[in-house]
């Protein structure tokens, strides 16, 4: 019977950690997609840098475009943040291939949310990668002598 | 064989020691009396039990068992300990000292104390987690009446200077209350030997049931007095009024015991294997030890792992070691912890740290997988770490213009 008790509590926090991420994203965290560096000195290769180390995340994320058709054929990632924030990257990254950077724009935040299912103590995560993919896009267009994109603040 | 999950978070608090639950068990069923019924054999007994717990816990801190208040936990002990000292002694002063690494049942405490018309200094600590001597006492003034130092700090383990704290109080005339839940049962504290005359513990992180702690007040030399903060029955000496928790207090009591007559060979075993952790950890490239190294607790590491963050590192085996780490997003606040930025870290630094809180039930084994496991994600999570890459190129990251949010 002590030993039963004495269980106890490593029994609970296993629960805890599997009510805390969703399966999606442990499996993002575990075989993250697209980490790595494409050359940003490519004049068809948009990179984006958000976050800051103090705030505890920071993301790059990296497209490579067709100029020829707009197509998105690579993307890559590196992140410093949560396993949420890793995985929304990487989510990102899979999505961005074979996209149009027009069509790129188009992913919302909240899609990220929704197919990560991540809490809402962790929609910040999601903003972030919003955020890198759009400034990655600008750093795109702005290469290729087009005018930089505005957009409007999510609020982390 | 290994098994898993390993439990790697005693600060936080600890298993109940078997020992300590067989002695709980009879004081739930059989002697379930009221240590306050005196007319009858119920209430004997469960005074009896009370008494002799009262023994043992006193013994282990080298005090007076009439010294022994019983509390719910050290969050009541810090708040009737500060609170009823701040009440009783009004007519001296108003003027408390305490420091920015406290636990916030103490800095709260402190803060409530303000909103009703009290002044509060809280020292800042050295970039070790230790407190200035000198600071300390320059900061005492006429209306000082309380100096409120913890033992030994919950995130890193480091212990403060208590001897020559209590004697700067004494010299002024200060009382000095110590939050020592980190300390009692782990490293021998003696309220005589190092002059407190208030001091706050907890059974739970000593190997005992939770929902039961000690307020120690002292009674000669000089004899102390806190204003209860319940009203009630007048129990414990008219200081904290509530029917007392027997099976608890006889818990504690065990705990207590135990403590005492284990606590040097667990300390011994448990610096050895701490060593050992920290050691290989921090044969990894941009590691740093948060806190003194030298005034430490035997059982306790914080270490930052530069260029990760703490709760993505967690997650690469929180489902096989409980650890915590000082980085934002574990905690429900956004900001990092307290303790380590009040040490100077940056807030970068403070996102990479993790606590290791070694205790009596944590094997050489259980270490060994530590090492590889926290090893293998910091280095995974390196591959993954957009700093990394930067400080491996040389590029200087705090030149870099971040966007704030
Ligand atoms: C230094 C310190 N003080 C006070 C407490 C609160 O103790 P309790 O859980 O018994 O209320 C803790 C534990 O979280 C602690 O580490
Ligand atoms: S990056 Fe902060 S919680 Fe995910």
């Amino acid at each position: 019977m002590y030993f039963l008790i004495f269980k106890l509590p490593y029994f609970q926090i296993f629960k805890l950690t599997k009510m805390a991420y969703s399966e999606k994203v442990i499996d993002h965290y575990s075989n993250p997609k697209n980490v790595g560096t494409l050359d940003k000195s490519k004049k068809n290769v948009g990179t984006g840098l958000v976050g800051a180390p103090e705030c505890g995340d920071v993301m790059r994320l990296q497209i490579e475009v067709d100029d020829a058709t707009g197509v998105i054929t690579d993307a890559k990632f590196k992140t410093f943040g949560c396993g949420s924030a890793i995985a929304s990257s990487s989510l990102a990254t899979e999505w961005l291939k074979g996209k149009t950077v027009d069509q790129a724009v188009q992913i919302d935040n909240m899609d990220l949310v929704e197919e990560l299912n991540l809490p809402p103590v962790k929609i910040h995560c999601s903003v972030l990668a919003e955020d890198a993919i759009k400034s990655a896009i600008n750093d795109y267009r702005k290469k290729n002598g087009l005018e930089e994109l505005v957009f409007e603040e999510k609020i982390h | 064989m290994l098994k898993l999950p390993i439990y790697l978070d005693n600060n936080a608090t600890t298993p109940m020691d078997p020992r300590v639950l067989e002695a709980m068990i009879p004081y739930f069923t059989e002697h379930f009396g009221n240590a306050a019924s005196r007319n009858h054999p119920f209430g004997w007994e469960a005074e009896e039990a009370v008494d002799y717990a009262r023994e043992q816990v006193a013994k282990l801190i080298g005090a007076d068992p009439k010294e022994i208040i019983f509390t719910s936990g050290a969050t009541e002990g810090d708040n009737l300990g500060i609170k009823g000292v701040y009440e009783m002694y009004a007519s001296k002063g108003n003027h408390i000292i305490t420091c920015t690494t406290e636990h916030k049942a103490v800095l709260d405490t402190c803060k409530h104390i303000e909103r009703t018309g009290g002044e509060v200094t809280y020292l800042e600590v050295k970039a070790d987690g230790l407190i200035d001597l000198k600071e300390l006492e320059a900061a005492i003034k006429p209306t000082t009446i309380l100096i409120a130092i913890m033992y030994a700090n919950n995130e890193i383990g480091v212990i403060q200077p208590v001897k020559e704290i209590s004697t700067i109080a004494k010299k002024h005339g200060v009382l000095f209350f110590s939050d020592a839940v980190q300390a009692v049962g782990k490293i021998p504290v003696d309220v005589n030997k190092d002059g407190i005359d208030i001091m706050a513990f907890t059974a739970h992180k000593m190997y005992g049931p939770k929902g039961i702690g000690a307020l120690y007040v002292r009674r000669k030399n000089p004899r102390v007095k806190v204003t209860a903060q319940m009203d009630g029955g007048g129990h414990e000496r008219g200081m904290r009024s509530g029917t007392l928790n027997v099976p608890g207090i006889v818990g504690f009591g065990k705990a207590c015991e135990l403590a005492r007559l284990e606590m040097a060979e667990d300390a011994a075993r448990l610096s050895i294997l701490r060593d050992k952790l920290e050691n290989a950890l921090t044969q990894i490239e941009e590691t740093y030890v948060n806190g003194n190294r030298e005034h430490r607790l035997p059982h306790v590491a914080n270490i930052s792992f530069k260029y990760v963050e703490g709760e993505g590192l967690l997650m690469g085996f929180n489902k096989n070691i409980a650890l915590s780490s000082g980085s934002a997003c574990t905690s429900a606040s956004l900001e990092p912890s307290y303790v380590l930025k009040a040490l100077g870290l940056g807030d970068d630094l403070a996102h990479s740290s993790l606590r290791f809180g070694l205790g009596r039930f944590t094997t050489e084994e259980q270490i060994d997988y530590t090492i590889k496991s926290v090893s293998e994600t910091v280095l995974k999570l390196r591959e993954m770490s957009p700093l990394w890459e930067m400080f491996k190129e040389g590029v200087d990251i705090d030149k870099i213009e971040w966007a704030h949010h």
